[in-house]
């Protein structure tokens, strides 16, 4: 369980990161939850062919490691109201892959305490691939 | 001969498109293994939150129940294959190219084991700009997800850009 509470969150703090360095193994299991048979997530001829360096990971799976960033922060409460990413880089077979967030303002609105944070994933380069932000609630 | 630009990529078609809602069919009923198992594909190699698998632990979350990873895509697997999608190459014309511009999503309810989620969805906003690959026209879907009981569970606007 997360120990956090409002009055703890500092605005500007930065998140524990969650990180993953992904191939087949990981891409094949969402491609399997999701239902996303996609030649260029599943053979490095086929991402050649289109003038990448090979296969290259699913985009939402990057939206679900930054939604696991928030929950690894939440904890179980975790509740994220607003979502927002765009994706403009590619996750290649054996990059690292570290989902990062910073608190960008925390105040209460309708009754609520919510945290607005700023979101993205980088690889092992540095180069942010999926930069974003939410709205969470904190409930405690 | 060089090809003369496009004016608008913004056709007829396109325009009567705008705000028609399109509604889809309902999902069959989430299960507890479905939610489970796409905790387990998302955390890999790392073992899920409980919270996703795990019934008594989930009873004393102050969700009272299992629930769904918030991103959860309950539309997958359905008999009736969908049409193959938009490739991003397009026919490589000017405006049949496609790039992903981006997702907003707002969640309402969660989505509990036993959720019947119907959604609809309908092209909300289409507008052109001048950018560096000349004209691009961008095409907001906005897709509502509702429960079983009629409460809104997820709202997503997702931004296709065509150049």
């Amino acid at each position: 369980m997360s120990n956090l509470t409002f009055a703890s969150i500092s605005e500007g703090q930065e998140l524990a990161t969650f990180q993953r360095t992904t191939d087949f193994m990981h891409w094949n299991r969402y491609a399997a939850v999701n239902d996303e048979f996609v030649q260029l997530h599943m053979d490095d001829d086929a991402g050649k062919k289109v003038g990448q360096k090979g296969a290259f990971g699913m985009g939402n799976l990057q939206v679900a490691y930054l939604h696991n960033l928030l929950r690894q922060w939440l904890g179980d409460d975790c509740w994220v109201k607003k979502f927002r990413c765009e994706l403009r880089g590619m996750n290649f077979k054996n990059d690292t892959l570290t989902a990062k967030g910073k608190v960008l303002k925390k105040y209460e609105q309708g009754g609520e305490k919510l945290a607005d944070v700023e979101l993205w994933t980088e690889n092992q380069n540095g180069q942010k691939l999926c930069p974003g932000s939410a709205t969470v609630v904190i409930y405690s | 001969m060089t090809q003369e630009k496009p004016k608008t990529y913004v056709t007829p078609e396109i325009k009567a498109r705008i705000g028609v809602e399109n509604p889809g069919q309902a999902s069959s009923p989430i299960e507890e293994s479905d939610i489970r198992k796409w905790a387990i594909a998302v955390y890999w190699p790392a073992q899920p939150p409980r919270v996703f698998w795990d019934v008594e632990h989930a009873k004393k979350s102050r969700w009272k129940g299992i629930i769904a990873p918030q991103e959860m895509n309950v539309f997958t697997w359905p008999a009736e294959r969908p049409k193959q999608r938009l490739s991003a190459a397009g026919t490589g014309q000017p405006g049949s190219r496609i790039l992903n511009g981006g997702s907003e999503f707002e969640y309402f309810a969660p989505i509990r084991p036993g959720d019947v989620i119907s959604s609809n969805s309908k092209l909300a906003e289409v507008f052109e700009r001048e950018g560096k690959m000349g004209l691009m026209m961008f095409q907001v879907t906005q897709t509502d997800w509702t429960n079983q009981k009629g409460e809104l569970v997820k709202r997503s606007r997702t931004t296709l850009i065509f150049y």
